[in-house]
């Protein structure tokens, strides 16, 4: 097809024989107050904006993060973690189901009732959270097949608006990473624009908010 | 499989029809509200923190979307090679199409080696606009809508009518009825006891879809934004069904419009920001996916794009109409425009409606063809979808430029046009002032007739001219024209020497509201 290559690019710059680029990229403006706020209220706002979408926010100690994890699920549910998940995060499921042993297939995902992530990035502005997938996150089918997501996000990782999102996974992206940005459960608006929460993706979304710096993934 | 475009009528034609169904603009005219009283909510949130003392506010972010489509489309040739050597180095095979065949042609063979006789599909605009889901179906290949809008469409063969609610115009009794009629006719049938009610169709859609998303071998997908430097493409969507069909297939095809290029993946910000709020109403979407390539491990293992041009270059080459290639297909414009909400997206004969469809048809396919021709006219060029265009594509100013090429394109038509006659009159009168002379008398005198005739008047008194006769019928069919005056200015000029001697004679009553203005 290096003929239609060669036709598409030579009409393109027949068609742009009277233009000269700007080589220059553009600076976007800061649009969010938020990005001149204190940090409490960046956190404030980013559980309101979460919750907003019908998703679960808890506010969670680092060293009561792991048992109120254990009491999210019932006994005997199976709960797929991520390589690099925290240890004692990955021991306070019902029954961890992993990857240790190959990758589970997407019928074998879909038997399986949650997951249990780690994040990179929250957007308090826009109630989202950004998962670049790696340690801890999982491969992207990991968030997406099972009917409940539980998303562990630090206090650090969440910022104020876009901007700051885009500025931080820039690295991720370069190294090749993919990104799954994530405000609430899955949600249609196409029947009369009568917004329903869940459809394909994850029904219920759990983020569980925990003070800055003390869950990392492990490798 | 869904119905096409193919032989549609006119605009006007297939908008009067389209007025006559009322249904429909219930339907439509709930739609658009709702959706128009999300957005102006969030626009003013932005606002209200610029006010707040923040640097920044919605048309400054307008701003920073324009120049930042602006720039990728400037230096577009540039920017392509750069998109298709960051691809290859991510491990994706990038394909180059022309037109409409040769990309469906990619899809298909790309398919068929790997022996699937069914994809799952995003919800995409570029592949509807290449009619991608019937050229597959001639190869033997289901395509499968995995959007629930796109699913309702697909299932009951009828059309889309919106850009980002391609069903707006069926109501949840007729989503149910369509579900219970055609699910089990391709998959998992709907559950007997199915309700109308929106959570329970949603429902519906998971059950019936998840056993294809499961076992599918190919996804096919579009991208709202394709990043240059690095390799990047993005999609944007609520559902989760995109996630599943650019995760669990072996094989990703995706199909790229030219324009979609971003330079930098630091300017999709204003992009990201834009797009939700200006589409859904929402201050983000629920799922945006990003991947570059292959990632290994992660999600399809062969990664394919097809960058189409398809008329795009022909949009390219117009200096004015140029602009149109920024649209991130938000449908903001055709939310805002009286024209769309009253006539639906039917009426416009394209998988492109509203206002941005009334310029884009043309601009893609190229003037001369009388459904394409119509759409230029299908606008009161009130403005609206400008001011709403999150990428400030100043669509009244393309749809008068068409207008242009349109009639450019009759100026040798025998026998001429009415209005060309018309204007070829106009030009006789007004170039000598002992002819305008004689068309003010004539014209003067035709007043006084039809002033005494009307049997109504504008607001003021001031009668109108009624139905017109001839050629002139069909634009006095649904506007009033105002009956000519008795007297023109030139003639109250000679009586009253400028108005310095007393106006004696009494003038007729058709004249009396431009007496009180002198």
């Amino acid at each position: 097809m290096s003929a239609a290559r060669e036709a598409v690019l030579g009409r393109v710059r027949s068609a742009l024989a009277d233009v000269t680029p700007t080589p220059e990229p553009v600076v976007p403006p800061i649009t969010s107050a938020l990005s001149a706020a204190p940090e409490g209220h960046v956190l404030d706002v980013f559980v309101e904006r979460v919750e907003d979408y019908k998703a679960v926010v808890e506010q969670v100690d680092a060293e009561g993060l792991a048992a109120h994890l254990a009491t999210l699920f019932e006994p005997g549910q199976r709960v797929v973690v991520p390589a690099g998940l925290p240890a004692e995060l990955a021991a306070a499921v019902p029954v961890a189901v992993t990857e240790d042993d190959g990758p589970l297939t997407a019928a074998e995902l879909d038997a399986v009732d949650a997951v249990v992530t780690l994040a990179a990035v929250g957007v308090a502005e826009t109630g989202t959270i950004v998962l670049d997938h790696s340690a801890g996150q999982g491969r992207r089918a990991l968030s997406l097949v099972p009917d409940r997501h539980v998303c562990v996000v630090r206090a650090d990782q969440v910022v104020a608006d876009v901007p700051e999102a885009v500025a931080r996974l820039a690295g991720a992206v370069s190294a090749g990473a993919p990104l799954t940005w994530i405000s609430g459960p899955s949600a249609t608006s196409d029947i009369e624009l009568d917004r329903v929460e869940g459809v394909h993706g994850p029904r219920t979304l759990h983020v569980l908010l925990v003070a800055a710096d003390t869950v990392g993934p492990v490798s | 499989m869904s119905g096409t475009f193919v032989g549609m009528p006119v605009f006007p034609t297939a908008a009067r029809a389209a007025l006559g169904d009322t249904q429909l603009r219930h339907n439509l005219a709930h739609a658009t509200g709702v959706i128009r009283a999300k957005r102006a909510k969030l626009v003013d949130e932005v606002e209200a923190a610029h006010a707040a003392g923040a640097p920044g506010g919605w048309e400054d972010l307008r701003l920073a979307g324009a120049a930042v489509k602006q720039r990728a489309l400037d230096d577009l040739a540039g920017q392509l090679e750069l998109l298709e050597e960051s691809l290859t180095k991510a491990g994706a095979v990038v394909h180059w199409a022309r037109d409409a065949a040769e990309a469906n042609a990619i899809v298909a063979r790309v398919a068929k080696s790997h022996g699937a006789d069914e994809v799952v599909k995003v919800k995409s605009m570029v592949t509807q606009e290449i009619g991608l889901n019937e050229a597959l179906e001639a190869e033997g290949i289901a395509a499968w809508e995995t959007d629930l809008a796109e699913l309702i469409v697909q299932l009951a063969d009828d059309l889309p009518s919106h850009i980002l609610v391609p069903a707006i115009h069926r109501n949840r009794a007729e989503v149910r009825e369509i579900f219970l009629r055609r699910m089990k006719d391709v998959g998992r049938p709907a559950p007997a006891d199915l309700t109308d009610e929106p959570k329970v169709l949603a429902a519906a859609a998971r059950e019936h879809l998840r056993e294809k998303f499961l076992r599918a071998k190919v996804g096919v997908s579009g991208a709202n934004f394709a990043v240059a430097e690095t390799g990047t493409l993005v999609v944007v969507e609520s559902e989760g069904n995109g996630r599943m069909c650019l995760t669990l297939p072996e094989v990703l095809v995706s199909v790229v419009g030219i324009e979609k290029v971003v330079p930098t993946f630091a300017e999709l910000d204003p992009l990201l920001r834009l797009l939700p709020r200006s589409s859904t109403g929402e201050r983000m979407n629920p799922y945006t996916s990003t991947w570059s390539g292959v990632t290994p491990g992660d999600g399809p293992q062969e990664v394919h794009v097809v960058l189409l041009d398809n008329g795009r270059t022909n949009a390219l080459a117009d200096q004015v109409g140029r602009q149109a290639l920024r649209c991130i297909r938000c449908s903001a414009c055709l939310n805002v425009c009286p024209v769309y909400e009253r006539a639906g997206g039917h009426a416009y004969g394209s998988v492109y409606p509203g206002p941005i469809g009334a310029i884009l048809n043309p601009l893609l396919k190229g003037t001369g063809e009388k459904q394409t021709d119509s759409l230029p006219y299908a606008s009161s060029l009130c403005g609206a979808c400008f001011e709403a265009c999150p990428v400030r594509i100043d669509i009244p100013e393309v749809l008068v430029h068409l207008r242009t090429k349109v009639v450019d394109g009759h100026r040798g038509d025998f026998p001429p046009k009415a209005e060309a006659v018309a204007m070829k009159g106009a030009a006789w009168a007004f170039s000598d002032a002992s002819r305008l002379g004689l068309v003010e008398k004539a014209s003067g005198l035709s007043g006084r007739v039809l002033g005494r005739l009307s049997k109504s008047a504008f607001p003021g008194g001031r009668p109108t001219a009624g139905r017109l006769a001839g050629p002139a019928v069909a634009w006095t069919g649904a506007r009033d024209l105002p009956a000519p005056p008795a007297e023109s200015f030139r003639q109250w000029w000679a009586r009253t020497d400028g108005g310095t001697r007393p106006d004696s004679t009494a003038t007729p009553s058709s004249t009396t509201t431009e007496g009180e203005t002198r």
